[in-house]
């Protein structure tokens, strides 16, 4: 059937628009508009027990922020756990991807086996955890003491806290960028290890020459990625406390600032104050991001 | 978090080379015994606390507290399971992740295709700054805008109503950048062009051409986005305080005063059953997603 002229023309010119309109009236409604706007909450004093009452203060709600032993507090947690668990997590990633990378029997097999930890929710990954870390029944308890290590209080101190959440953040994520990483390393022409061969190279030189530089863009990927989602955990500390107080242990010691957020946000109601500290973070990372991305950029070059 | 993938490209999984006779020592090189030692061991590792969660529910809670832990399951299972469903109402907080993860998977799916078709496949003004703006979305900290999206919720009666979580979940920047990609290499265009000689609208080359096209990267897709909103967590916990999913579900029962682990890990374990039986069946096209995605990377 043919069409009328002009209708066609709108067809072919303007229905592009419409297939995209969607995604950016819902994303900008529902994603970008909520963070924009927290900006301007964020220079309110702004209580949800004062019936949507807002009066505007500037910047007071940063200058107390920056005067919050419990905000710094929390920025050392953040950054601690967030060491902890991506530096090793891309290292075994790098590690396991290497040993994948080889001929298999059941490839598929260990590769979903690797993954596994990856689809099961945060939720339920800390919960798991969190009684295997239990201080009287817990499991790996049970395992350090047979080394003789007494039982450690794990929730108790800042680094046993860290390191306990680090292991859940690592568990559940180290598969994935391992998968990540393999899929590059198959991209590596063989030709480069055969020639490296025939000069004599070893296994461990050939790895640290030419798969580790090789991986340049992933590596820089997956660093870019774990600091945007390593810096805003929040799950993991509410939960690993093991009651729904979020201040991340009696004494703050595993308080991230996402968990210092929603403390601030959905418990104290002080919506001005939450978002201060919503747009603190953010420019956090993208401060992390951006250093991050520029650092290992240069390592890798260093590599070559 | 996202998870970042690019679809599959037609034949999945045949870079890998076939095991190579020709010399003892072509590449990628034939694994040795502590090859496969290691990787068991990681595996078993990762499997551990799954099975772990496994036994803790089997049990009652006297055999739970006891050192040297019993590692094997026991047969009280369904007691646990009774016990969960009598103490929250799992039964809702199932119910409701099914409606939520499934409105969501199939919303994301429609308009990413939908997105994806126009970006790799139609020509107009600002189409390039426009699908640089969408991917560059995909690393925005949108948890952060927590607050004012929870106001505009109250504001308009949303909170504990499944489309709070709905509404903001219908598109990610993930599913168009992944279509995109996906139909820029899938569908050609002399096909399209076929189309429009018959006389197809655009809307209906999307409907005849691309869509049947599309299948195969729409179901990964689908897998993706539906273990993405069945795991999420931290908005629901703000907005359905009171109609809850099952994560938040899962997270009160974790949050009494006095900790019941068996109870807890069998409702850890009921949480997560979908999701294995999905993972168990289609494994293979996950891993084949998250794989081809990084070599462009």
């Amino acid at each position: 059937m043919a069409m009328p002229h002009l209708s066609a023309r709108l067809d072919t010119k303007g229905s592009p628009y419409l297939y995209v309109l969607p995604f950016f009236l819902l994303f900008g409604a529902f994603g970008l508009f909520p963070l924009i706007y927290t900006g301007y909450v964020s220079f309110n004093d702004w209580n949800l027990l004062d019936a949507g009452e807002h009066r505007w203060v500037g910047l007071a709600n940063y200058s107390e922020l920056f005067h919050d032993a419990y905000f710094w507090n929390a920025l050392g947690n953040t950054l601690s756990i967030w060491v902890l668990s991506t530096v090793p997590q891309l290292l075994a990633a790098l590690w396991i991807a290497h040993l994948l990378n080889h001929r298999l029997r059941a490839r598929t097999g260990l590769r979903m086996g690797v993954l596994l930890p990856n689809i099961t929710s945060i939720v339920a990954v800390t919960i798991v955890f969190t009684q295997m870390f239990g201080r009287d029944f817990g499991m790996v308890n049970w395992l350090i003491g047979l080394t003789g290590i007494g039982p450690i209080d794990w929730q108790a101190s800042t680094w046993s806290s860290h390191l306990a959440i680090s292991t859940i953040v690592m568990w559940r994520w180290t598969g994935y960028n391992a998968l990540i990483y393999l899929a590059s390393m198959q991209a590596i022409p063989h030709d480069l290890y055969e020639a490296a061969e025939l000069d004599g190279a070893s296994s461990f030189q050939q790895f640290r020459r030419i798969t580790v530089p090789m991986l340049r863009p992933t590596i820089i990927f997956t660093t870019v990625i774990s600091t945007i989602g390593g810096l805003q955990i929040m799950a993991e500390p509410l939960l690993f406390a093991g009651t729904s107080t979020p201040t991340g242990g009696s004494d703050r010691q595993f308080q991230t600032i996402a968990l210092f957020m929603y403390e601030q946000g959905f418990r104290e109601f002080r919506f001005g104050y939450a978002s201060a500290i919503a747009w603190t973070l953010c420019l956090i990372i993208a401060v992390f991001a951006i250093v991050n991305f520029l650092l290992t950029r240069r390592i890798a070059n260093d590599e070559k | 978090m996202t998870i970042l993938a690019t679809p599959p490209t037609a034949p999945a999984e045949t870079e890998e080379p076939r095991p190579a006779r020709r010399r003892s020592f072509g590449y990628p090189r034939r694994a040795s015994i502590w090859t496969y030692a290691a990787l068991l061991a990681i595996v078993a590792g990762s499997v551990f606390p799954l099975y772990w969660s496994f036994v803790v529910s089997s049990q009652t809670s006297e055999a739970v507290a006891q050192v040297p832990p019993v590692l094997i399951p026991g047969g009280h299972l369904f007691d646990n399971i009774a016990r969960v469903f009598d103490s929250t109402d799992f039964g809702r907080a199932l119910l409701n992740s099914f409606l939520v993860s499934g409105s969501i998977t199939i919303s994301v799916v429609f308009f990413s295709t939908l997105a994806g078709f126009a970006f790799a496949k139609l020509r107009f003004r600002g189409r390039k700054v426009l699908l640089v703006l969408a991917i560059a979305t995909s690393m925005v900290p949108q948890q952060l805008g927590i607050i004012p999206l929870y106001l505009l919720m109250a504001k308009i009666g949303w909170t504990d109503h499944l489309a709070a979580v709905i509404v903001p979940g219908l598109v990610t920047a993930f599913g168009v950048f992944f279509m995109t990609q996906f139909l820029g290499r899938a569908v050609p265009d002399e096909l399209l062009e076929a189309g429009r000689i018959d006389g197809c609208t655009t809307f209906g080359l999307y409907w005849h051409v691309v869509l049947p096209i599309a299948r195969p990267a729409a179901a990964v897709l689908a897998l993706f986005t539906f273990m993405q909103a069945w795991n999420d967590f931290f908005w629901p916990l703000v907005v359905l305080q009171n109609n809850a999913t099952v994560q938040v579900a899962l997270s009160s029962l974790a949050s009494g005063y006095t900790t019941d682990y068996t109870l807890t890990l069998t409702g850890t374990l009921l949480s997560t059953l979908p999701i294995l039986v999905i993972f168990i069946v289609l494994g293979r096209q996950i891993v084949g997603g998250i794989m081809q995605g990084a070599i462009k990377g």
